[in-house]
């Protein structure tokens, strides 16, 4: 090695530097500059976003609960069309919040790690890498949320068949949330672990399986009947999601306890929380 | 005598469990950066300079050594030192939902500036790197060098004690390499300390106030542009392309030819340094032919930082 000797260095006026700003203040002014860059995005594509979240649960109810009952086809067992027609909002509900999980949380991640690379920008914000994680976390509950009360015009406007909701609003105002940050830490977890060539399998092997077999069609103690489904859906987070809100918004409709409902949709987010974060931040720091 | 701002010792990355096994990218560095200065990596691809650099930008955690930027301590508080630095990556990492003026506006609200603030700096700044007629247009419509000056207004944006460039010219077209060269040498001349990676010799030796020659994971020398190349000790660098026994011929002309100091082979030629003189090249081609070899090239050239790469490390800078 050679020796070194003194740099040659620019004797002016000594760079202009910010002042070195103390950590809470920086982690939670960068937390709320990236969470107010995916809400600006929000309402910048709001078109879009509409377009995205409301079209399956308005199909979904128009086929249900207005073309089947016009069409003379009972769906929905003894107590016939309009029970089923106020427990499918329920599960409507549940669905258009998994949904925002991975439209908003994972299909974003999947491109910005595989395709884009924008994301190592992204974590060079003044902030640990795992709050990075975490406020992706935010932005699909958020997003579920929002998504969620777009169901309630839709069922009060669509069906054919009157849909009678009795809203439990302390359940509601709790459920909706943990709903949002379960499918919200599930996107982070999909989005972390995803490639983007996986992307239509993850489609088909996992959204399909979660939203159909996660109760939305039929509460989960009709399933009485298929004893080995009705257990076998227990390991399926969208269970309860839908459960929960049969439990919010339709009293006399049978569902789960609420303490299982609750139990489970609060390890399911700290579980997928946790895999999500460490996923994430396995994935920008090597 | 400047201040050091960015000072490591015993700066190692080995990755291990690979698919080639453990793979030691960087062994055992140390970096003393002063303040104001543009400090250049130089060295081939697998040099280990990006790893160097990721590890002083918190996105490799290091598995030995310390690293000190402005004092903040970048291995244990890395959230911390994301303060001080500004990065231009090697990939394009501009938010493609966003317009360029917007790329700047969100990249100050990150580093904590109030709405209007990170509006005014952002036209300061889409000025700045001659982006105004493009601050509205989507970085998905930007070309190469327009998105590389605009990753380097952002890098900049909030003002940070270092700005970290990798392989900043890397696919760039001459002018836009001219043009990203300005920039940063107007943000040298106003004191911003740079530290960047190359695998250019041509720019670290014109735009560096010191360079860093690495290979395997080792710094192998570090000094001044011209004290590296004085280093040498030699005042021509002939390259001579000839037929036969190369490595006998090396040998020939390195004890033959007059003011010859040494000769090596390298990529099928014969590198010879030698002392700049009168006659030159007819006494290497005299010696040649005495030694029954046939020259078919000759090139002459002052020492460049090719040339100490290759005097250190006997190969090719390029290959």
């Amino acid at each position: 090695m050679t020796t070194t000797t003194p740099p040659i260095v620019s004797t002016r006026d000594p760079h202009r530097l910010r002042e070195l700003r103390p950590a809470g203040q920086a982690y939670r002014a960068a937390f709320r500059g990236l969470l107010g860059r995916d809400m600006y995005l929000l309402r910048k594509d709001g078109k879009v976003f509409l377009a995205r979240t409301i079209i399956q649960p308005l199909l979904l109810v128009f086929v249900f609960t207005y073309v089947f009952p016009k069409t003379g086809q009972s769906v929905g067992g003894v107590q016939g069309a309009a029970r089923f027609s106020t427990q499918l909002i329920a599960g409507v509900m549940g669905l258009v919040i998994v949904f925002q999980g991975i439209q908003a949380v994972a299909l974003p991640l999947v491109q910005e790690f595989g395709v884009s690379r924008e994301i190592e920008d992204r974590v060079l914000a003044p902030l640990p890498t795992w709050m990075v994680g975490l406020q992706k976390i935010v932005t699909g509950l958020l997003q579920g949320l929002l998504g969620a009360c777009l169901v309630f015009p839709i069922a009060y406007l669509v069906p054919a068949t009157p849909v009678h909701l009795d809203i439990d609003w302390p359940i509601l105002l709790t459920l909706a949330p943990l709903a949002g940050w379960v499918a919200g830490s599930l996107g982070l977890v999909l989005g972390t672990k995803v490639k983007p060539f996986q992307v239509p399998l993850l489609f088909s092997l996992i959204v399909l399986p979660l939203t159909f077999l996660g109760c939305t069609y039929f509460p989960w103690q009709d399933l009485e009947n298929v004893r080995w489904l009705q257990i076998l859906v227990l390991v399926n987070p969208v269970v309860y999601m839908t459960e929960g809100f049969r439990a919010a918004l339709v009293g006399n409709i049978p569902h789960m306890p609420l303490f299982a409902i609750y139990g489970a949709l609060i390890g399911f987010g700290t579980l997928f929380t946790w895999i999500g974060v460490k996923g994430f931040e396995n994935r920008v720091v090597t | 005598m400047a201040d050091a701002i960015i000072r490591a010792e015993g700066l190692t990355k080995n990755y291990a469990g690979g698919v080639a096994g453990d793979v030691l990218a960087v062994d055992d560095i140390e970096l003393e950066i002063y303040s104001g200065e543009i400090y250049g990596l130089l060295g081939p691809n697998g040099a280990g300079k990006s790893t160097t650099i990721g590890m002083l930008t918190t996105r490799v955690i290091p598995t030995g050594g310390s690293i000190t930027i402005g004092g903040v301590d970048v291995v244990a508080k890395p959230a911390l030192a994301k303060q001080l630095i500004g990065v231009v990556p090697q990939s394009n990492t501009l938010d493609r939902a966003m317009t360029v003026f917007e790329n700047l506006e969100f990249h100050g609200r990150y580093f904590g500036m109030s709405g209007r603030e990170a509006k005014s700096l952002a036209a300061e700044l889409v000025q700045r790197v001659r982006l105004v007629e493009r601050s509205d247009a989507n970085v998905m419509a930007l070309s190469g060098g327009m998105a590389q000056r605009l990753m380097v207004a952002r890098a900049i944006m909030h003002r940070p004690q270092v700005l970290f460039l990798d392989e900043p010219t890397a696919g760039l077209d001459p002018q836009s390499r001219i043009a990203l060269w300005e920039i940063l040498g107007d943000l040298h001349d106003d004191g911003q300390t740079i530290v960047l990676t190359t695998h250019y010799m041509e720019e670290a030796d014109e735009f560096c106030d010191r360079v860093a020659i690495m290979d395997h994971g080792h710094i192998l020398a570090l000094d001044t542009p011209a004290n590296l190349k004085a280093s040498i000790g030699a005042g021509r660098i002939v390259v001579v392309t000839a037929t036969g026994d190369l490595d006998t011929l090396a040998e020939t002309l390195a004890t033959k030819v007059e003011g010859a100091h040494q000769a090596k082979v390298v990529e099928g030629r014969i590198h010879l340094s030698v002392d700049a003189s009168e006659g030159l090249l007819p006494r290497i081609i005299d010696a040649a032919e005495a030694a029954g070899a046939s020259v078919r090239d000759l090139s002459v050239s002052e020492p460049t930082l090719e040339s100490v790469f290759i005097d250190l490390t006997g190969k090719d800078l390029r290959e």
